[in-house]
């Protein structure tokens, strides 16, 4: 398993997009990535998973095992990564096609079923709700196997109710591995993460969580508490963001 | 009896009607403007002509079409694969569609000579373009989220273009083809009046000069019905595939 260092300045253009940033995130663990808006989460996001944009980090980003990123990281992001043409099926085993291997349908449907899809493989995803189709692509994730998994903010067009229950399952499902959760709700940062950051222009600073185990339960006091704390938190970082 | 049909049977006794009406009022002599009783006359006695020449006509719009949209639909695919291919051949793509076509066409039959393979060229040149540029377009316009899974699912670049990019551009490329069909017979049309010895385009130069108006206009109604087919025939056997697939 994997440990990620991420250490540097990263850079927008020409622009300081967050300096001195020194993020570790550790192996089999979530690590949750909250900031207001336009402090460059989904960049970051694009930066672990490799996929181009233009930013610059001024440092590096380092598995601790020393061996390449690339082929390691899946991605799940809002939407609109689903093939509207394609069925639940033809979308889960699209990565194998992509690179020339043939796809493991069995595996796709198996995935499919645990996801809670059972039944609904041969549909498309408009004829999906927003929750089936962020489940096909978690289904999609787990497909692609990678130790790392970078989720940018995956269910945040979703439904408050459905929103709980797919952080239960993908709580579940890609128990064991390294994620990268970066999202602008508190509460999903607090209920799935192991240890999490507050990210800004001038690093990142580590937020308090619970000592309850994941996925933690809304009802409990003390994550309540940790979300009023942590709006609190988030709400004078962005007026002083406006401010400024 | 269903509605639709009802309401097109409607529409073209209506238009019967009119056409009727202007004869009669204007009292035009029927070697300007035959009534459609004349037409239809002319249509019936001349049903073995008709469907001789309309016979060639339609082999040369098929077959026109059927080569545009193949070289159209290879080129797209060429230009989407390859970098150096989009800075060779656009330009000369884009000189080519500034070069009228219909101005081509005494060119073409002086090489190709009067038989069917001028008219089948000039419509093939004539769709080209229009299936090219929007089969390209679509190709290239793959959005950002599904280029992000290619990259990330590390495809190559002649499977990205077949299981991303291709059924992306389905309906881009339906609309190009809707486009060709309602140039296709405008374009074999223009070949045939440019030089040849056979077609609905020769029938009705020659009628026109022998004074048969009502044979041009029976002539016209059959080049019209062939459009309307090939539309209709287009529309049925894309919808629900090709528009649909990008949704």
């Amino acid at each position: 398993m994997t440990t990620l260092r991420l250490r540097g300045d990263l850079w927008m253009g020409t622009a300081p997009l967050i300096r001195d940033l020194a993020l570790d995130l550790p192996a089999s663990r979530w690590s949750g990535l909250l900031g207001p808006s336009g402090v460059g989460k989904s960049t970051l996001a694009r930066l672990v998973a490799g996929l181009p944009g233009p930013y610059r980090l001024e440092g590096a980003i380092c598995p601790e095992d020393g061996k390449p990123l690339q082929g390691r990281v899946a991605m799940m992001a809002q939407e609109g990564q689903l093939l509207p043409w394609a069925d639940c099926v033809q979308n889960v085993t699209i990565g194998a096609r992509l690179r020339g291997v043939r796809p493991d349908v069995t595996r796709a449907r198996a995935l499919l079923a645990q996801v809670g899809l059972k039944g609904l493989e041969r549909r498309r995803p408009a004829a999906l709700s927003g929750g089936q189709r962020q489940r096909v692509a978690l289904a999609r994730v787990l497909m692609e196997d990678c130790p790392i998994v970078v989720l940018d903010e995956p269910f945040s067009a979703l439904d408050t109710l459905t929103r709980l229950a797919m952080q239960d399952l993908a709580a579940s499902l890609l128990q064991g591995r390294t994620v990268i959760l970066i999202t602008h709700d508190p509460l999903e940062a607090i209920r799935l993460s192991d240890q999490a950051y507050l990210l800004g222009p001038d690093g990142a600073e580590v937020l308090n969580l619970p000592a309850s185990p994941v996925p933690r339960d809304y009802t409990a006091p003390e994550t309540l508490a940790a979300q009023a704390q942590m709006l609190a938190r988030l709400h004078r970082v962005e007026s002083e963001t406006c401010a400024g | 009896m269903n509605t639709p049909l009802l309401r097109g049977l409607l529409a073209l006794g209506f238009a019967l009607a009119l056409w009727q009406g202007v004869v009669w009022a204007s009292g035009v002599p029927p070697f300007i403007l035959p009534g459609p009783g004349r037409v239809g006359a002319s249509l019936w006695a001349n049903a073995p002509l008709l469907w001789e020449h309309a016979r060639f006509t339609a082999a040369n719009l098929g077959m026109g079409l059927a080569a545009g949209v193949a070289l159209g639909v290879a080129t797209a695919l060429n230009l989407a694969l390859s970098p150096g291919a989009r800075l060779l051949l656009r330009p000369m793509l884009i000189f080519a569609q500034a070069v009228p076509v219909f101005a081509l066409a005494p060119i073409i039959t002086l090489w190709l000579g009067y038989g069917a393979p001028s008219k089948i060229v000039v419509v093939m040149l004539v769709i080209y373009f229009p299936v090219t540029s929007a089969f390209f377009d679509g190709l290239m316009r793959l959005p950002a989220p599904l280029n992000d899974l290619a990259q990330m699912m590390r495809a190559t670049p002649l499977r990205r273009l077949f299981l991303l990019q291709l059924p992306n551009a389905l309906p881009a490329l339906a609309s190009g083809l809707r486009l060709a069909v309602v140039y296709a017979p405008f374009a074999v049309l223009i070949g045939e009046w440019v030089g040849s010895s056979r077609g609905l385009g020769y029938l009705m130069l020659m009628a026109n000069g022998r004074g048969q108006t009502d044979l041009m206009f029976a002539a016209l109604l059959v080049l019209a019905a062939q459009s309307l087919i090939l539309f209709a025939l287009f529309e049925t056997l894309s919808r629900g595939r090709l528009d649909r697939a990008g949704q």
